[in-house]
């Protein structure tokens, strides 16, 4: 059932975080492969040859695309250790609204956050904050988004946390300050090994990000 | 016995892909049209994320997003299943129909822009339609499923017959069949299914409509 599996990814992607959270959560072995992408391997190309992007999960020589595919897949494959998509086809479906939600969101905003200045990231903070909020009441009382476990929206949002700090520094706020109740969850899921050993430093991020500004020119 | 009702308007390619996913399955449903412009209170409380249509709404509890919708549809009544059942053609079955989920947009963005931003919006479509010559319909597949529809197929409407509506009252020209052979095929063959064919909204009532809307938004943008 393991057979061969590779994952291509890049360090500082949140996407390819979410693949080696739920990879950790099953403890599955796999290879790790890291790519630059100033010069994607003939590998990458070969398996996505549609958007030419990391994540890529290979299993016994065939791609599966898109983060939020790998980690389905990966819960269907795997699905008797540690499942993280609901299986009540009702929750099931909350759960991917969120997910979804979070993909249409928070990549955005956060991108907006450290790539603009002006009137334009101040209103990108404020939806980025106003998006979290709403998920702090997604989660209520629960432990994880997933209840008692983590679980599919888990998955898909705490790879975002590495890159707060960057948020913050570029736009000089406090994500804590404004949404206290995110980054607790925020903690509860880093006590995780799955997670703690998914997520690059958040320092480590933001000096990558100061690296992409200068060429972006927005320094 | 659950009720199923479907909060929808009739333009919406979105709400389309619901009542084919219904009627395909054979589940009956009360549809409620919203006027999109005075949302009714209901709309709003099922759905106050995102304040859009459709919302399914099973037994009581609504389920936003169409492709969510969808898949929810597809996992309580199994009958006529609308994704593969092997892990791995369904991950690719799912990479397409997020791929047109994000794409799709570009075909409205066609009728609600002018200048430079239509111009990136048309090069989007364009290339959109490139890969699914390229890479998705490959195989001399009759439909994206197979012999049969499947959600895939349902996923690409608005390439069936959204463009061609718009393509005619804006003058713009992206889908050519002698460019696009296999695309052209499966249009033909798409809109030849019963349920699709019967169930596509009038397309001189669509032209109508979109101009209008293209009039007034292009106008609101100038003033």
């Amino acid at each position: 059932m393991a057979g061969e599996l590779v994952l291509l990814d890049f360090w500082p992607s949140p996407f390819g975080m979410r693949s080696r959270i739920a990879l950790a959560e099953k403890g599955i072995p796999y290879e790790y492969r890291e790519e630059d992408l100033r010069n994607k391997s003939d590998l990458l190309l070969q398996m996505n040859p549609v958007h030419k992007k990391i994540p890529v999960l290979i299993h016994n020589g065939k791609p599966v695309c898109e983060s939020v595919i790998q980690v389905q897949y990966i819960d269907e494959v795997w699905h008797d250790k540690a499942p993280l998509i609901p299986s009540d086809p009702y929750q099931r479906a909350v759960a991917r609204f969120w997910v979804d939600f979070i993909d249409k969101k928070i990549y955005e905003l956060g991108s907006k956050i450290w790539k603009t200045k002006g009137e334009e990231q101040a209103n990108a903070k404020k939806e980025f904050i106003e998006c979290l909020k709403l998920l702090e009441g997604e989660l209520g009382d629960k432990t994880y988004f997933g209840g008692e476990s983590l679980g599919y929206v888990d998955v898909a949002l705490v790879p975002f946390y590495s890159w707060f700090y960057a948020y913050e520094k570029c736009g000089d706020f406090s994500i804590e300050a404004e949404c206290p109740k995110m980054i607790a969850w925020v903690k509860r899921c880093m006590q995780k090994e799955s997670v703690a050993k998914s997520l690059p430093d958040q320092e480590k991020v933001y000096e990558f990000i100061l690296q992409l500004k200068k060429v972006f020119g927005s320094e | 016995m659950a009720v199923v009702k479907l909060f929808g308007a009739w333009l919406s390619p979105y709400v389309y892909k619901v009542i084919w996913a219904l009627k395909l399955k054979g589940i009956p449903y009360e549809y409620i049209e919203e006027d999109l412009s005075n949302k009714s209170p209901l709309l709003l409380q099922y759905n106050p994320i995102h304040k859009k249509v459709p919302v399914l709404v099973h037994d009581g509890k609504p389920i936003c997003e169409s492709i969510v919708i969808l898949r929810y549809i597809d996992e309580i009544w199994p009958q006529n299943p609308l994704l593969p059942a092997d892990p791995h053609e369904r991950a690719v079955a799912l990479f397409w129909i997020k791929f047109a989920d994000d794409k799709s947009p570009f075909i409205s963005k066609l009728y609600r822009t002018d200048g430079e931003e239509q111009q990136v919006a048309a090069k989007e479509c364009f290339e959109m339609l490139e890969v699914i010559e390229g890479h998705a319909l490959v195989g001399e597949k009759k439909f994206f499923g197979g012999d049969e529809i499947n959600m895939v197929d349902i996923a690409f409407c608005s390439v069936a017959h959204w463009l061609g509506v718009i393509e005619g009252f804006t003058g713009l020209k992206i889908f050519e069949p002698h460019k696009f052979p296999r695309l052209n095929s499966w249009i033909q063959n798409f809109k030849s299914i019963p349920v699709i064919k019967d169930n596509l909204p009038d397309t001189d009532k669509m032209s109508a409509v979109l101009k209008r809307r293209r009039e007034m938004l292009l106008a609101s943008k100038s003033s």
